[in-house]
């Protein structure tokens, strides 16, 4: 067989997913989303400078449904690259890198993200609705 | 016998051999990472009590230092740590060299040109010359 022809590892079809290598690709996809989040911000403040006219085609955008759903995917995305962030920063120091250390702080991501997440929405909208 | 060194003095002073560079990348990537922990905190915060604000309130609250200064914080380095992430990402899966390259040089220059954008307009709001 040639190189090019040799199946690759690991091998998709077959893979038997695990959380700890989920988590390892979603910090890549979170840290690309928040890239785009970041040009969002940098637009938002370019408007706000420029003057009323370009700040309120920022806020409608956001107020769509499109940007409604930009913004939730970011928060998500910004809250799990900062508690995920925190265990790399953690397994830096060389603490946590056993099987079980990194499964409990796996799962510990997963629901700080969905806590802060959840927290963030609801006094977004009190604020909002105030 | 005589002990030949075939690396020169400054070579050994420098002490990153054949790979020509150390471990900046690595730390500076954590040093953005820690800084960004409360900055991202603060800036979450500081977007939900925002909301439904319009154009004044937000040049009213971009007037205040402490916003500002943070604002600059957080746009040197979030960028500072996005261009260092995105350029591993590319170069773990972007294995065409003149694509590669490419790509490197958009990711660098975009993400300098979108921190002076955004220190701009947060420098321009604070100090009022903004129209």
């Amino acid at each position: 067989m040639r190189s090019a022809d040799r199946p690759l590892s690991p091998h998709l079809q077959i893979y038997r997913w695990q959380l700890t290598s989920v988590l390892s690709i979603l910090h890549r996809a979170a840290g690309a989303a928040l890239t785009a989040g970041a040009v969002l911000l940098v637009w938002w403040l370019v408007a706000a400078a420029s003057g009323p006219d370009a700040y309120e085609s920022v806020t409608d955008f956001l107020g769509s449904w499109l940007g409604l759903l930009l913004l939730f995917g970011w928060s998500l995305s910004l809250f799990y690259h900062l508690c995920n962030g925190i265990r790399h920063l953690v397994w830096d120091t060389g603490h946590g890198l056993d099987l079980k250390s990194t499964y409990i702080g796996g799962w510990l991501v997963v629901a700080g993200t969905g806590v802060f997440t959840l927290i963030a929405w609801i006094a977004g909208i009190s604020s909002w609705a105030s | 016998m005589t002990v030949t060194r075939l690396r020169s003095p400054l070579g050994r002073a420098v002490g990153l051999g054949s790979a020509k560079e150390g471990v900046e990348h690595w730390w500076l990537q954590r040093i953005t990472a820690v800084a960004l922990v409360p900055l991202g905190l603060w800036f979450v915060i500081a977007i939900i009590r925002l909301l439904g604000a319009d154009v004044d309130d937000v040049r009213d609250w971009v007037g205040n230092p402490l916003p500002a200064i943070l604002l600059v914080l957080l746009l040197i380095a979030t960028f500072y740590h996005a261009a260092l992430g995105l350029q591993v990402v590319i170069e773990d899966y972007v294995h065409a060299e003149l694509t590669k390259l490419g790509l490197l040089v958009v990711v660098r220059l975009a993400c300098f040109a979108l921190a002076v954008a955004g220190i701009f307009a947060v420098v321009s709001m604070a100090v009022g010359t903004s129209s």
